[in-house]
């Protein structure tokens, strides 16, 4: 194992966090919490996968991922923003309608080989050494997407006037309200920006960065561990993609500490009882809670924190307005 | 849109039976939408459903494996009740499911006791280690939330998964059955009696063939227990049905639990110590969880091996959530759904009883909304905006 | 001549409510025009249908003389017409250019603030609303805050500007300097409606004032000079009103209450109190006036235990300072907490379960580890009776409540537990005339019961006619302790705004 490969295969599998994570921020800026990244995700990979095997066409399949994971959304919206229902149990109920909508619709999917995403080396970056095999060669198209999603979402949030917009709705609704922005049908906009980019996330694994359908072990938690992050990034993107590329890393680098039959010298007891391998499978889980403690202590030195209003249906007109 | 609706906020409470009726309605209308979404794969609705009735409650013998799936449920959902009345969401049930499973799977795997021993000495051991087991496990995330108010949802659905990798070393590390990825199985001391256990002597008195036991047997219907393999775990179901209504309607921790759900900022002006009642509280849920993986280790599978939950944890969030958190309703509900498991196992596709299970979980918290608003439909000309 | 506003047999109806019933209301260009009444008579929503926030039932409204309807607030901007809400609808985390653009077409996408500041600089020239404008809204004062709002309707092009309660949370001084602009923007050809329940505020600055009872128009438009507050006072209320509340003389006793040296940081962590010492004797009412967010909050909470601090409190000798809740109530400290709803209620339990939140852990409500429910009904039955607590029964969510029957739930509550020392902060803000007076009544009668009592309130009225003394708290540090007797409205007012009182034996408990 060198450090190249480590930071390429990173890179690849930090874009399915990236595109979750990123997501829900837009959807959690706008006071909305979705606690059903993961089954939005797992949707999107079955749809992606299987519109790209249909159509024999990639980019429908991705197209497809996108619109499942925010159709999927949008019943999250109905029911928080227009009837005002608990965000953490819809959150739930959507991650198990997505999961059972993916599972049944994913039926028989396992082992098709669909067209899958195109690789791509960027021409000039790609040729420098290090920097290029690891940032900027033979990844799919998407993890590129990935590399200018992140500028763009800073940019719009925090220097255009729908990201103004964006934040005023997540922190105080009512004065966006009193001003005229509407701010129902932005939080609708926002919470199907967020499905569309866990369906995107969910189409970047089965047809990019690991190939197939493995009914609910296709993301085995990934949707999650992104909500996960989005606390540790306190709900800022260049954050973000720092914790999902970071994550995407250790990941791949943890699991191929199995590889070696000697580390750094010594006999790698890992590659005498693969056994072991079951504590480096929870590492990313428990990376995930370490990354929340170290996120709350961040918010806490600095005047960081959550949408004031996450989670907090807003209902117009109530009295004492 | 031709069709305008507007929602109305009800001043006067609902009558008693509307919310039940509404609830009835929320999981009907879930089957019918299912269905139709069977039909578009190219399933078969109605065969499919009177299958799933016929499977879940069409004679005592297949009702008696409906409450055995419904075993664990009632004591899962009971851990979800119990935490969602603080609006604690723990959403490790079925984490601290396995940890409650390991834990008790300890006392004979050690082995802590020794296979003679009395049922009863390992039953009772196993079952306070499993709790234990739960309860160390609920702890962990109660703990983070109360001192670093690290939020729960995220740390008890990762500590699911590394749960479940804790249990795959094990079995497959250390007490693995002759290379197979379970243990082996468990002495007979540490299986709790089922109802089947008590044919045999049932038959033994058959065979005395004397009319005054044998008529007196078959009228009361013992003939039909033989095969059936309910298990005591189900009386540990109930017990904790009623002592878990009692801690929350009747004491006075079940009144600072509300108080801290309804509004934490009023309990610590009342002097309660949220962050005690926090990590109390989600120890006890695990506790409830580790019960049940201890039930189903030694009620039904009778050793330790991967997958002895087909995501019990999960569906106790919506058992606690459809039964309104009001303990004695996770019965009814856990029976429910116990059919659903029972029946959904030989169903293809697979995910049709995870679906069944989302969708009523949608339709329960939408139909909410009837309760607080009254919805009416009226007609426009120009197309305006629902709000 | 036309008039800035019409409005015509308004009705306005909510589930249950008839919020307006056929309201009549005209504002003239370039005047100040009072709306008074009490709360809940209807004049937010009054003015909310004219800021384009509700759509009226029927009625007819017209600006500048054409008719109009709403339905948005985008809409009556448009038409000219902005609001500034008694609570700011200002986006704390984002600047003050920021909130002043929010909802604007303009800019169209890129956001390029900088260009903006310089105009709203030059917005603040032409009106003298100085405030900076890259400066975070959380960073502002109360005061700074709302020339933001006041602003951010000029930026629109206001020419009508509706302040809804604007001095309720201003000191005296600052109440001037508003004054001031208003009548700038009244001589630049704006007209103000100016919304309040304060009697004396209306006289002065109003040139005509309208006055609304439970929905329906008492007195429209009529001229402000001449009228007296107890003329406007039977207006709102509908019948003689007399001060009646009156506090007889009564030697305090011992010192009940010891605050010394007492720091403090808020919920943001900003140092709130610095170095606060005050005693209350038992039988003593100690007011505390202030400018909101001058560190009342932060004074109840460290006394009750609710927030952590550094110094010394004793309640009767024993140490209560920095230790949890529990410590204070078990010492006889009650609390009637500023928040209602959302500190001294739990909005979804019953009235019963409202009341036993400080004795279930004692006989006869708590019984070993349980509770003794139909103890714990009849002990709410029997408040609700005391206390002339309106509600069908003991069973209802205290979130159907009144504002004033939640507040007799929650005095109830901490008077049966017969308290030492009682903490009230804002006892009656929000509440009608009728309960102010029940609730000032109850305050004097554990004054007589020989209770020591801190009281926190806002309104100077209110302080004068309950407290034996009055301390001045500014910036997290107490100006003086006067006696009530020995001063008065300017002196208090001239330390609320961070004046210093040379300290004079008779009056100091230090």
């Amino acid at each position: 194992m060198n450090l190249v490969t480590i930071l390429h295969a990173g890179m690849a599998t930090g874009t399915v966090l990236l595109f979750a994570t990123i997501g829900e921020i837009l959807t959690e800026r706008s006071g909305i919490l979705n606690l059903g990244v993961e089954g939005m995700m797992l949707l999107g990979a079955m749809a992606g996968f299987s519109a790209s095997l249909a159509t024999g066409n990639v980019w429908l399949g991705v197209l497809a991922a996108v619109l499942a994971g925010g159709a999927l959304s949008l019943a999250h919206g109905l029911v928080t923003i227009h009837f005002q229902a608990d965000q953490v149990v819809s959150g739930l109920a959507l991650t198990f309608l997505g999961t059972g909508l993916a599972l049944v619709f994913g039926e028989g999917l396992t082992g098709q080989n669909p067209p899958l995403l195109p690789d791509l080396t960027i021409p000039l970056l790609g040729q420098i050494p290090f920097i290029g095999p690891s940032f900027f060669a033979d990844f799919n198209v998407l993890v590129y997407v990935g590399y200018l999603l992140i500028p763009a979402t800073w940019y719009y949030i925090y220097k255009t006037r729908p990201g103004m917009h964006l934040r005023a709705i997540g922190e105080k609704p009512e004065a966006a309200d009193t001003v005229g922005v509407n701010v129902y049908r932005l939080r609708y906009l926002y919470v199907f920006a967020g499905g569309c980019l866990a369906g995107l996330a969910g189409a970047t694994i089965t047809l990019g960065v690991s190939p197939g359908w493995y009914s609910a072990q296709t993301t085995s938690g990934q949707g999650w561990i992104a909500i996960g992050l989005v606390i540790f990034a306190q709900w800022d993107p260049v954050r973000a993609a720092v914790g999902s590329y970071l994550f995407g890393a250790l990941r791949r680098g943890i699991l191929d500490l199995q590889g070696p039959a000697t580390l750094l010298g010594f006999v790698n007891p890992l590659y005498i009882n693969s056994n072991w391998g079951f504590f480096l499978k929870m590492t990313p889980y428990l990376l995930t809670i370490i990354a929340l403690i170290l996120g709350a202590r961040a918010a806490k030195k600095k005047r960081l924190g959550a949408p004031a209003a996450l989670g907090v249906p807003y209902i117009r007109g109530e009295r004492g307005l | 849109m031709p069709f305008r609706l507007t929602f109305t906020k009800r001043i006067e409470d609902v009558p008693r039976w509307y919310p039940f009726v509404i609830s009835l309605g929320a999981i009907v209308i879930s089957f019918v939408i299912s269905g139709i979404l069977l039909k578009l794969v190219g399933g078969e609705p109605l065969v499919v459903g009177k299958y799933f009735y016929t499977a879940a409650f069409g004679n005592w013998a297949v009702f008696s494996d409906t409450l055995v799936k419904a075993t664990p449920l009632i004591l899962v959902g009971l851990a979800c009740t119990v935490a969602f009345k603080m609006k604690l969401w723990n959403i490790g049930a079925e984490g601290q499911f396995y940890a409650g499973a390991f834990a008790a799977s300890l006392v004979v795997l050690i082995p802590i006791v020794p296979p003679d021993a009395p049922r009863f000495v390992t039953i009772t051991l196993m079952a306070v280690m499993g709790m234990i087991g739960g309860a160390i496990y609920g702890f962990i995330p109660g703990y983070l939330r109360a001192k670093f108010e690290i939020n729960e949802i995220i740390t008890t659905l990762m500590l699911n998964y590394v749960a479940i990798f804790w249990n795959n070393f094990w079995i497959f590390n250390k007490w693995s059955d002759a290379g197979f990825q379970m243990t082996p199985t468990f002495p007979k001391s540490a299986w709790l009696p089922r109802l089947t256990d008590y044919a045999r002597p049932y038959k033994t008195f058959m065979e005395t063939g004397n009319p005054a036991i044998t008529g007196f047997l078959k009228n009361i219907g013992l003939e039909r227990i033989s095969g059936m393999t309910l298990h005591l775990g189900v009386v540990f179901g109930l017990v904790m049905v009623v002592v878990v209504w009692w801690i929350l309607e009747r004491s006075r921790w079940g009144y600072e639990i509300k108080l801290i759900g309804d509004n934490p900022h009023a309990a610590h002006y009342a002097g309660l110590n949220i962050v005690r009642n926090i990590v109390l509280v989600m120890i006890v849920s695990g506790a409830l969880a580790g019960l049940a993986g201890m039930s189903e280790i030694t009620g039904v599978v009778h050793r330790l091996q991967e997958r002895i939950s087909p995501g019990y944890g999960f569906t106790g969030i919506i058992i606690a959530w459809l039964a309104k958190l009001n303990p004695f309703a996770v019965i009814p509900v856990a029976i429910l759904f116990g059919g659903l498991i029972l029946a959904g196992r030989e169903i293809q596709p697979s995910g049709l009883a995870m679906l069944l299970q989302g969708f009523i979980l949608f339709m329960i918290i939408s139909s909410d909304v009837l309760l607080r608003y009254k919805l009416e439909f009226t007609r426009t000309r120009t197309s305006g905006e629902t709000v | 001549m036309t008039h800035a506003v019409e409005m015509h047999d308004i009705v306005v109806r909510f589930p249950g409510v008839l919020a307006n019933d056929h309201v009549n209301f005209t504002l003239q260009k370039g005047e100040i025009h009072a709306l008074l009444g009490e709360n809940g008579a209807g004049k937010s929503t009054l003015m909310n249908v004219l800021a384009g926030l509700y759509k009226q039932t029927g009625g007819i409204l017209r600006v500048h003389g054409k008719p109009v309807s709403f339905n948005s607030p985008k809409d009556a901007i448009a038409a000219g017409i902005g609001m500034v809400h008694q609570h700011f609808m200002l986006v704390p985390t984002q600047t003050v250019t920021e909130n002043i653009l929010l909802g604007l077409d303009d800019p169209k996408f890129f956001l390029n603030l900088s260009k903006y500041d310089q105009k709203i600089l030059e917005l603040q020239e032409q009106f003298g609303l100085r405030v900076p404008p890259t400066a975070k809204i959380w960073q502002l004062s109360v005061g700074e805050q709302q020339r933001v709002e006041i602003l951010k309707t000029l930026y629109r092009g206001a020419n009508i500007l509706i302040m809804d309660e604007p001095t309720a949370v201003l000191a005296p001084q600052e109440i001037d300097d508003l004054m001031n602009t208003l009548r700038a923007m009244t001589e630049q050809g704006k007209s103000v409606i100016f919304i309040s329940h304060k009697l004396h505020e209306v006289t002065q600055i109003a040139d005509r004032v309208t006055v609304l009872r439970k929905g329906k128009v008492t007195a429209e438009g009529i001229d402000a000079a001449g009228l007296t507050p107890a003329k406007l006072a039977q207006l709102m209320v509908g019948r003689e009103v007399v001060f009646s509340v009156k506090k007889s003389r009564r030697e305090p006793g011992d010192v009940v209450l010891k605050v010394e040296n007492v720091s403090a940081h808020n919920k943001k962590g900003v140092p709130a109190l610095r170095g606060i010492s005050l005693s209350v004797r038992s039988g003593e009412i100690l007011g505390i006036a202030g400018v909101a967010g001058n560190g009342q909050s932060e004074l109840a909470e460290v006394i009750t235990g609710l927030r952590p601090c550094t110094g010394k409190i004793t309640v009767n000798g024993v140490d209560i300072a920095n230790r949890p809740p529990i410590i204070a109530i078990n010492n006889g400290v009650a609390h009637i907490p500023e928040d209602r709803g959302k500190v001294g209620s739990a909005p979804n339990m019953s009235i019963t379960e409202n009341t036993i939140m400080k004795n279930y852990r004692h006989a006869p409500v708590g019984n070993g580890w349980s509770i003794d429910f139909l103890k714990a009904r009849n002990f709410a039955r029997k408040l609700k009776k005391k206390y002339d607590i309106l509600a069908p029964n003991v069973r209802v969510p205290a979130r159907k409540l009144s504002g004033g029957n939640l507040q007799k739930v929650i005095l109830a509550r901490e008077i049966s537990a017969e308290p030492k020392m009682m903490v009230a902060v804002q006892p009656t803000r929000g509440l009608d005339v009728g309960a102010i007076e029940s609730i000032q009544t109850l305050l004097l009668e554990q004054r007589e019961a020989g209770a020591a009592i801190l009281l926190i309130s806002e309104e100077l009225e209110e302080l004068f006619t309950l407290s034996d003394r009055i301390a001045v708290i500014y910036e997290g540090e107490i100006m003086g302790v006067v006696s009530t007797e020995e001063t008065d409205i300017q002196e208090i007012g001239l330390m609320m705004t961070g004046s210093r009182r040379e300290p004079q034996p008779s009056a100091n408990a230090q």
